[in-house]
């Protein structure tokens, strides 16, 4: 006979109450584990779109000129008065430490062209690094072959040209291929052509204006990224869109913070119920507690009977919150995720703080109860019969 | 030398004017090894003395020494120290654990007690035996007779071997035939060497003992010796 002795049969006892202290605390824990795997579980999905969603690092040539341009208003050609990038350098970029971050590099030669009477922007590019990009392209028409353009939205309306039309640009008879669909950025205003073509046209073979980079930011701080690829192209100016990254992370912070949130008050809820159930349990107890006093239990004997009962019950609620929370997630992912297969790996680490704290918040929960059932009067308590 | 000396003992309920005095300044010594019993009508303060004898109830005034020690100068703590250690009770209405079996009522006392598993079982099974209650050990309260639950109760108070026993009308549930059981096997816990304390309304029951302390009001109103128990 110990005290253990006592909880353990005082919980089978009542089975009714002890359920229903261990269904509330099931609840909260589940409900916890539940948000907290799913939100994991989103944000590396999501982490992962955001990624593919653009370039977040640009590779500019170093130049000692100030920029000329503000809010999208250049004032004078100075744009080009820079040096540019041979092309050979950039494999150097595969090279780092960080090299599979890399998830697409694209190399750009820009250059201004007449079209008829109008100047417009050439941009020549690799269209297979833009698909990663600039995943937000929609192309009317097909990726155009060596002596082919694709025009942006608005330059097509303003050169009044479609696919199948021929456009002169600098002598060179090119055909347009596609036009794209408006995008909201600078990019409907160009006039895009492979790189070689670009090259050939502005008379700039193996050199390049600037590259954009589209970097994994989950694994390796963006940083860290700019400072290696800054170290194996010294003539370059590596530089991190910050904002694009910035953002991204916010966003991703303020999901976690509110799942956070969520599952605090979720598991102060759990509490409740725990406290407002062991101080029913302790009134009810009343006469035992003043047998238990009579007899000798000091008022740490008490307390004892009743963590212990606590204990038992928010440990198995952890265990059994920590699978059921593990299920729903799945399910949940399932659901939002559509098509996208859900995995949410066990996480040992989730398990034992689910454990944890089905722990904690039952021990803190029946500590008032305890210390009330321990402060009952043996002569009052034996009286109340 | 007596080996529980109660001086002076008060216990008002209340405050001022409006306060009621439930023992009115009762005094008395009990040698060891005595078998005494407490005699009164209801609500004359028998089981508020029992109370304070049984360290629960501190007194307004006076003090309570058994054994050299003024109970009520030591702590709430020490006190249920001294209660595990030094008494064992036998409630009215036999106050068992109902979810817990004969076996484990009776450990009861020994559940804070830091024996061995087997010694504590050893001993409960002693007391089992001291009280007649041997085949009973897996029931359960619900599960046994009134007179079977009296000496579960009287089994518990004495399963770590106190040398004071304090019971409060432990048979006023019981049939003629239980009570003269019960109270043989006090007269045998007495001749054991146990002090034996018992507050009992009845004048049979009462004569079990060596002495009666009869109690009117609050207030002793005399000692008598076993022969003028029913006086």
């Amino acid at each position: 006979m110990t005290l253990k002795t006592i909880s353990i049969r005082n919980l089978l006892r009542r089975k009714g109450k002890a359920g229903f202290v261990l269904a509330g605390l099931v609840v909260g824990v589940s409900t916890v584990v539940g948000i907290l795997s799913f939100v994991e579980a989103m944000t590396s999905d999501i982490n992962h779109k955001l990624e593919q969603y653009g370039a977040n690092i640009l590779i500019v040539p170093r130049t000692e000129n100030l920029a000329l341009s503000y809010g999208g208003l250049t004032l004078g050609g100075v744009s080009f008065e820079m040096e540019e990038i041979q092309e050979q350098e950039l494999t150097r970029v595969s090279t780092i430490k960080n090299s599979k971050n890399i998830a697409a590099l694209g190399p750009l030669v820009l250059g201004v062209v007449h079209v008829g009477t109008h100047k417009a922007l050439m941009a020549g590019v690799d269209f297979k690094a833009a698909r990663i990009l600039k995943p937000w392209w929609h192309l009317k028409g097909t990726v155009p072959e060596e002596n082919g353009v694709i025009l942006g939205a608005e330059s097509a309306r303003i050169l009044k040209l479609g696919i199948g039309d021929p456009i002169t640009i600098r002598n060179k008879r090119l055909v347009v291929s596609g036009v794209l669909q408006p995008t909201g950025s600078q990019d409907d205003q160009l006039i895009f052509t492979r790189l070689v073509t670009a090259q050939k046209i502005f008379n700039k073979n193996g050199r390049i204006s600037m590259a954009e980079v589209a970097a994994l930011c989950k694994d390796c701080p963006i940083d860290a990224l700019v400072k290696q690829i800054s170290d194996v192209l010294p003539g370059a100016k590596v530089m991190a869109i910050q904002q694009v990254v910035k953002s991204r992370m916010e966003t991703l912070a303020q999901f976690k913070k509110f799942s956070f949130g969520i599952s605090g008050v979720i598991l102060l809820i759990g509490s409740l119920v725990v406290l407002v159930t062991m101080m029913g349990s302790v009134r009810e107890r009343t006469d035992e507690i003043g047998i238990f006093r009579a007899i000798g239990f000091r008022k740490r004997h008490i307390m004892g009977i009743v963590f212990m009962e606590a204990s038992i019950v928010s440990g198995l609620a952890g265990i059994i919150g920590y699978f059921t929370g593990f299920g729903m997630a799945k399910a949940a992912l399932r659901i939002f995720s559509g098509n996208h297969s859900g995995h949410i790996p066990f996480s040992i680490e989730l398990a034992v703080g689910a454990v944890v704290t089905a722990l904690i918040v039952g021990l803190i929960s029946s500590a008032y109860p305890a210390f009330m059932a321990s402060r009952l009067d043996p002569n009052e308590a034996l009286r109340s019969l | 030398m007596s080996y529980i000396v109660a001086d002076n003992l008060i216990k008002k309920y209340g405050h001022g004017e409006s306060a009621v005095s439930a023992v009115d300044g009762i005094s008395f010594k009990i040698k060891e090894g005595e078998f005494v019993g407490i005699m009164g009508e209801s609500g004359a303060g028998k089981s508020t003395i029992l109370g304070m004898l049984g360290a629960m109830n501190a007194p307004t005034f006076g003090r309570l020494i058994v054994d050299g020690i003024d109970i009520y100068q030591l702590s709430q703590e020490q006190r249920a120290d001294f209660r595990r250690e030094f008494l064992g009770f036998v409630f009215q209405s036999f106050h068992l654990v109902s979810y817990l079996t004969v076996i484990e009522n009776i450990m009861l006392p020994l559940a804070v007690v830091k024996v061995r598993k087997k010694k504590k079982r050893e001993m409960a099974e002693e007391a089992m035996n001291q009280v007649g209650l041997s085949g009973k050990a897996h029931r359960l309260p619900s599960q046994i007779s009134g007179g079977e639950k009296e000496r579960v109760a009287i089994a518990r108070s004495i399963v770590n071997e106190p040398p004071v026993l304090l019971a409060d009308e432990p048979t006023g549930n019981l049939d003629t035939k239980t009570t003269r059981g019960i109270m043989e096997l006090f007269g045998r816990l007495n001749q054991g060497g146990m002090t034996i304390i018992m507050v009992t309304h009845s004048p049979d029951c009462a004569g079990y003992a060596q002495r009666i302390i009869k109690v009117s009001d609050g207030k002793l109103v005399g000692y008598y010796s076993k022969k003028y128990a029913n006086a």
